[in-house]
């Protein structure tokens, strides 16, 4: 060996144990599914199939809702907060205990890197377990009133990109605020949602406080019909947001939305550069780019333009891009062969409109689902791949002359979920702040989350917040 | 040299460059150095890291009870790090006080390590305290001793007080006394600087002055050669060999005692300068505990069992 290449260190499958197929989680407990319909969820890595899974019609759908309610109002709505708490220290331990379980399935079922779930998605899950267990038994000095009150049954649909993660930011702060849950999650990741119902069955949490149902789309948009839901909480497209808005608007059932984001990334030229670099690949490159907030526009100033560029494309060559399993690997597989399409077809779009791409040189696997880490230069505003969410690790790089410049580019989009700022002048990152519209704005760092943190969206990017203070007022009737 | 165009020497001249580096922002730093030390070395990356890591070693002595026994011993172990396996590699270099120079080389040219130079630290090292006069005449003392590596510390008051030129123009006059003769090395002694930002420019600061290598540490100031410091000396030969085309050699010591600690300073170089500073004429890790543990974890690779330290060689 000349070169210092690091063998293959891949975290063990062993670890994992995967059923081979999985019923829905109803009252406690695995049940068959009503019409007996399974679908697979495969590996993007390899395209093996991991699982089978039910896919839920709407005689389950009503089971996992008449459970959910009699679970309310028998036994979750009469308990002390202190004794909710207990549950939620409890699921929060446990998932800490199982984290390497369930990072590997996490991998296995999305694609992401191991390095990503065990560092990032797993301690950050049981962390929104441990922060809203100790809101649990403080919620009327929460700012709600001295009585706060739970809505009674939530449904919650969670996207694919974080599996975990996002059950963590649905469940946790609905069974803190006395809630009970029916949770569907993605049809391409349903597997860590199913090891969560075994979390709950270990942790003894009373049967139909949580429920899980798998399926397709139809399965939630059905989910969210359901006349005996008394709020709706979804993560995902803005396309499906829309639709979910419009059916609930006839019922005036609560609902927030977190969707879509074409977050801007401000590089101004008095940024620390080598640190920009790093914040601009860990804001569109983190999670393959399946990631809501990430930050797919690049702005540069344009007087640093080329030798940010260059500082951009040294470091993206040295990505390594394979084996989700694989502990050195920073770039897994895409999700999914639709969204490997999707990627495809916006990424053709931007050369047809005459953007310049280069990629990472890669080696892509021969099978499973991937994308080398792309980059457009010489985008406008007008082109579709400024506009349009990618939700892959494609960066769309825009440049701007002046501060106030940047500002109106990076505003002028439908979205408004996340913008970065880099520069080592606090009064400009301050002044940026307060004019960019968006939920989170980071300063000189990118995708940072604690469950203490509120998240959410402007304009189109959503409705309400999800963690922190805030975050809870979702889950408590008439909270403002 | 052609780094010197950047500038024509006077403090004017050099401030106006400095001023145009980039801020580091010590929180990016910090996470960057720490995402690379996850990386999973195993197996055939792990032998040929910890053979690569030996041959990059300083073994060094800097103490005041330095004796010419203890010099010698730490010279047959730099020749033979194991007495019982001739396929390991021996270090870079021997590094020691000035006065032991000509007694190392001796040493060393007697059992056949004629290969093996031996660096001595002057300048009125670890503290630099000392006259222009006192500082040339130690960096002479150890060439004409036979020292062919020599470990300068900058004078950190007059970088602190703003007067950076006549931290260049003493770095300047001891390479001169250099020449062709001795490799200078320039301790910046991070632990004192401080601030990233302050590595950062005293890096450029040293290798516009000539240095052929950039060091981070005395060894007796703490914190010494973490990961975000030599990271951002990393980013700096890195980016001064794009203006100058000169690659400069980076040596991190002080505080890399383990085969781990040795193995993540190996991945900062590859990811952040690039292979070609994967030698050890471009990388050195000042140490001397740190050979014996990775002699210990070779033998473990070899053998597949760990052994007691009674089975390496104390010095």
């Amino acid at each position: 060996m000349s070169d210092f290449e690091y063998a293959p260190a891949l975290e063990s499958k062993a670890i994992a144990n995967i059923s081979k197929d999985y019923g829905l989680f109803i009252n406690g407990k695995f049940i068959a599914s009503h019409n007996k319909k399974r679908f697979e969820t495969i590996n993007p890595a390899n395209e093996e199939v991991l699982a089978k899974i039910s896919l839920a019609d709407e005689v389950d759908i009503d089971k996992a809702v008449k459970a959910a309610r009699a679970a309310y109002v028998k036994v979750w709505s009469k308990m002390s907060g202190k004794e909710r708490a207990k549950y939620l220290f409890r699921i929060a331990r446990l998932l800490q205990e199982r984290s390497r379980e369930f990072a590997v399935v996490e991998s296995l079922d999305n694609g992401k890197p191991i390095r990503e779930t065990r560092d990032i998605d797993i301690p950050l899950s049981a962390a929104h377990f441990f922060y809203h267990a100790g809101w649990a038994d403080k919620l009327e000095f929460a700012g709600f009133g001295d009585k706060p009150k739970a809505h009674g049954v939530v449904a919650q649909i969670i996207p694919w990109n974080f599996p975990l993660l996002m059950l963590a930011w649905k469940i946790a702060p609905a069974l803190a605020t006395g809630n009970t849950v029916v949770l569907k999650p993605a049809e391409t990741t349903p597997l860590t949602a199913l090891l969560f119902a075994e979390v709950c069955q270990q942790a003894d949490l009373p049967p139909g406080v949580v429920n899980i149902i798998t399926g397709d789309g139809s399965t939630g948009a059905a989910l969210t019909k359901h006349p005996d839901i008394d709020k709706v909480a979804f993560t995902g497209s803005t396309e499906v947001g829309k639709l979910i808005a419009r059916s609930l608007a006839v019922s005036n059932t609560p609902v927030t939305l977190e969707l879509g984001g074409k977050g801007a990334n401000i590089v101004f030229e008095d940024a620390p550069l080598d640190q920009a670099v790093e914040g601009i690949i860990n804001g569109i490159f983190f999670n393959q780019g399946h990631v809501c907030c990430a930050g797919s526009r690049l702005l540069l100033q344009e007087n640093i333009h080329d030798e940010f560029l260059s500082k951009l494309q040294k470091r993206m060559s040295k990505i390594r891009l394979g084996d989700p399993l694989d502990k050195n690997t920073d770039i897994g597989a895409i999700n999914s062969a639709a969204q490997l399409a999707k990627i495809h077809e916006l990424s053709s779009s931007g050369q047809a409109e005459g953007a310049d791409i280069w990629s990472a040189p890669c080696q892509i696997p021969n099978k499973g689902f991937w994308f080398a880490p792309t980059i457009f230069t010489g985008v406008t505003q007008a082109h579709r791949i400024a506009r349009e969410e990618i939700f892959g690790p494609v960066l769309s790089v825009l440049t701007f002359r002046t501060p106030q410049e940047a500002i109106e580019k990076a505003n002028n989009t439908p979205f408004g979920l996340s913008a970065g700022v880099w520069s080592d002048k606090g009064s400009r990152i301050l002044w940026a702040g307060n004019h960019l519209k968006a939920g989170v704005i980071w300063a000189n760092t990118f995708n940072k989350f604690d469950p203490a943190s509120p998240f959410g969206g402007y304009k189109e990017s959503g409705w309400g917040r999800e963690g922190g203070r805030h975050g809870l007022g979702a889950y408590i009737k008439g909270a403002k | 040299m052609s780094a010197l165009n950047l500038i024509d020497g006077s403090e004017t001249s050099l401030r106006r460059f400095l001023q145009t580096l980039a801020g580091v922002d010590q929180i990016g730093a910090q996470e960057r150095a720490a995402m690379l030390a996850t990386r999973s070395i195993k197996t055939t990356s792990k032998k040929w890291a910890i053979d690569m890591a030996i041959s990059m070693i300083d073994l060094t002595t800097l103490e005041g009870a330095d004796t010419a026994g203890k010099i010698r011993s730490l010279c047959s172990k730099a020749l033979r790090p194991d007495p019982q396996d001739p396929s390991v590699p021996h270090v870079g270099a021997v590094c020691v006080y000035n006065d032991m120079v000509g007694i190392a080389r001796k040493h060393l040219d007697s059992i056949g390590g004629q290969s093996i130079p031996v660096a001595a630290v002057a300048t009125a090292f670890p503290s630099g305290r000392a006259s222009r006069k006192v500082k040339l005449q130690d960096t002479k003392d150890a060439i004409s001793l036979g020292a062919t590596e020599i470990d300068m510390v900058i004078d950190r008051g007059a970088f602190l007080s703003g007067h950076l030129g006549e931290v260049f123009d003493e770095i300047r006059a001891i390479k001169e006394i250099c020449s062709d003769k001795a490799h200078l090395k320039v301790i910046l002694e991070t632990g004192e600087l401080v601030t990233l930002d302050n590595v950062r420019k005293a890096s450029y600061l040293a290798m516009l002055a000539g240095a052929d290598f950039i060091k981070t540490s005395t060894g007796k100031v703490t914190p010494a050669a973490t990961a975000p410091v030599v990271l951002v000396m990393l980013e700096a030969v890195r980016d001064f060999y794009e203006l100058s085309q000169v690659r400069i050699g980076v040596k991190p010591a002080g505080g890399i005692r383990t085969t781990k600690d040795a193995i993540k300073q190996l991945v900062l170089v590859k990811e952040i300068a690039g292979a070609e500073w994967l030698n050890p004429e471009l990388f050195r890790i000042g140490a001397s505990a740190l050979l014996n543990d990775l002699l210990m974890q070779r033998m473990k690779l070899t053998t597949g069992r760990y052994s007691s330290a009674n089975y390496v060689t104390v010095d």
